[in-house]
């Protein structure tokens, strides 16, 4: 199971990799492998204005469809487009070609209410127990 | 939760499982897309296990077992199956079925996992005498072979006879000194394909002897599901049920309505008044699926509901059916919908998949 060290994580497998006052959002290699090969995914709307926990994206494998939430409070600045037509991009690189958006998040105070990569680590460990 | 006799071959080959059917089935091995390619380009091999098969001594039409189904059983040669329904009195779909015909009086019925033991009791209510029927369901292995090289792979297993076989004619051969297995020329993915009916004991054996073939790999119910739903083949539960009847369905050309069958009254009355409802198919507007349970509107009015849908791998848009009430033409614009979820689609013609078989 990869857990990339320098990100911060929900308990809906969420992943969130700050830079500076850019925060670039995804699903865990976790969520990925959970939920399959995913076929297709919605995103939010550039500009759009969203609240820590709230709705974000809906994400669709070929035997269900989950909801996405985010993972900080803020406006998203750019949408993953190449997610439209490869959303297997998400399964195959989770971290990195497969993010969903960025967001210029409003409050770092939020970061407390996220997990490490090692409490993380743990919570998955646990779930699979 | 029933168990396959592969069961332990399926933990070994790291296959995510899952309840269907009262049983504990692989649902994928590597991935439901790879293994749905795999099967339209190669050969897949899939455990089947979980279907009901009955032997029914008879003569079908002093038996009364004639009269329990809706295809022309009598009209059938031996070595051949004929897919068809079993009805209740209102014609509401009890199950669908393949009826094989071994010989004169001889028959194998193969009905789903989880009404076996309905069919099995509706079978003996209403059979007369004269006949024995046994459920060998718990002794009798099933594994489909499915994909466009299956008669090669096959061929080296079973011999040249296997290339004499049409589709939806069976034959019988033997293997592993002198057992004797079923393999017919029928399938659920649209392929050239077999299912081979072979005693529990030496199901196992002939799963590794075909997975020695380079060119068969193992494939689970999701991507079965995602390949009979690209040829709008119906999945008992879904798309079939007792509140459905097959002139609702769409699929009157496996019921012969000149002989006498249970449900035939109530059918030939739905035909005079026109069903209340009907299956149609559709293809959305993008890669977004449509979902068992969605609702079906026409400018924002619910016609119906949706019975199966998902991403076509194919296609690489979504795909479904469901039934509707009132009539809507090839091409209709219609949206499918829960919650947040609103897909657009189109209304599309019966096969999302036009295959030669």
């Amino acid at each position: 199971m990869n857990i990339p060290k320098n990100l911060f994580y929900t308990k809906d497998h969420e992943w969130a990799r700050i830079e500076g006052k850019v925060a670039y959002i995804g699903i865990t290699d976790y969520a990925a492998h959970s939920l399959g090969d995913i076929t297709f995914v919605q995103l939010p709307k550039i500009g759009e204005l969203l609240k820590q926990s709230a709705y974000c994206a809906t994400v669709e494998s070929v035997k269900a469809a989950s909801d996405v939430y985010v993972p900080l409070s803020g406006k998203v600045l750019s949408v993953n487009t190449q997610l439209a037509t490869n959303p297997e991009l998400i399964n195959q690189s989770a971290y990195e070609q497969g993010y969903f958006f960025s967001m210029e998040f409003s409050d770092a105070a939020e970061k407390a209410k996220l997990m490490d990569s090692a409490s993380y680590q743990q919570y998955v460990e646990g779930l699979s127990k | 939760m029933l168990k396959t006799p592969l069961y332990e071959t399926h933990l070994a080959l790291g296959a995510k499982m899952a309840p269907f059917g009262g049983w504990m089935m692989p649902i994928q091995y590597q991935g439901i897309l790879a293994e749905h390619a795999h099967t339209r380009r190669s050969v897949s091999v899939f455990d089947i296990c979980h279907m009901g098969e009955f032997m029914l001594q008879a003569d079908p039409a002093l038996s009364g077992f004639d009269r329990l189904v809706t295809q022309n059983i009598t009209a059938m040669l031996p070595g051949t199956c004929r897919y068809g329904f079993m009805l209740n009195e209102q014609a509401g779909i009890l199950d669908d079925l393949i009826v094989y015909r071994i010989n004169k009086a001889s028959w194998m019925i193969v009905v789903n996992a989880v009404t076996t033991p309905g069919d099995l009791a509706h079978l003996k209510e209403n059979l007369f005498a004269g006949y024995s029927l046994e459920d060998v369901s718990s002794k009798m292995a099933k594994l489909d072979v499915q994909g466009p090289q299956s008669q090669e792979v096959l061929k080296n297993i079973f011999g040249q006879k296997l290339e004499e076989l049409n589709y939806y004619t069976f034959s019988e051969f033997k293997i592993f000194d002198h057992q004797s297995c079923i393999v017919s020329r029928t399938g659920y993915t649209g392929e050239l394909g077999y299912e081979i009916y072979i005693a529990d004991d030496y199901v196992g054996r002939l799963w590794e002897l075909l997975l020695k073939d380079t060119r068969v790999k193992p494939a689970g119910l999701g991507c079965r599901d995602t390949l009979r739903l690209e040829m709008s083949y119906p999945l008992y539960g879904q798309d079939l049920d007792t509140l459905h009847t097959p002139l609702a369905a769409g699929l009157m050309k496996f019921v012969d309505l000149s002989k006498d069958f249970i449900g035939r009254e109530a059918l030939a009355r739905e035909q005079e008044n026109c069903p209340k409802e009907h299956l149609i198919y559709f293809q959305a507007d993008s890669r977004r699926a449509p979902r068992h349970g969605f609702a079906i509107l026409d400018k924002g009015r619910k016609i119906g509901t949706v019975t199966s849908g998902s991403f076509s791998p194919s296609l690489g848009v979504g795909i479904g059916m469901g039934y509707v009430a009132g009539n809507y033409d090839i091409g209709a614009q219609l949206v499918v919908k829960q919650e947040a979820a609103e897909i657009p689609v189109a209304v599309v013609k019966r096969v999302f998949l036009n295959k030669k078989l």
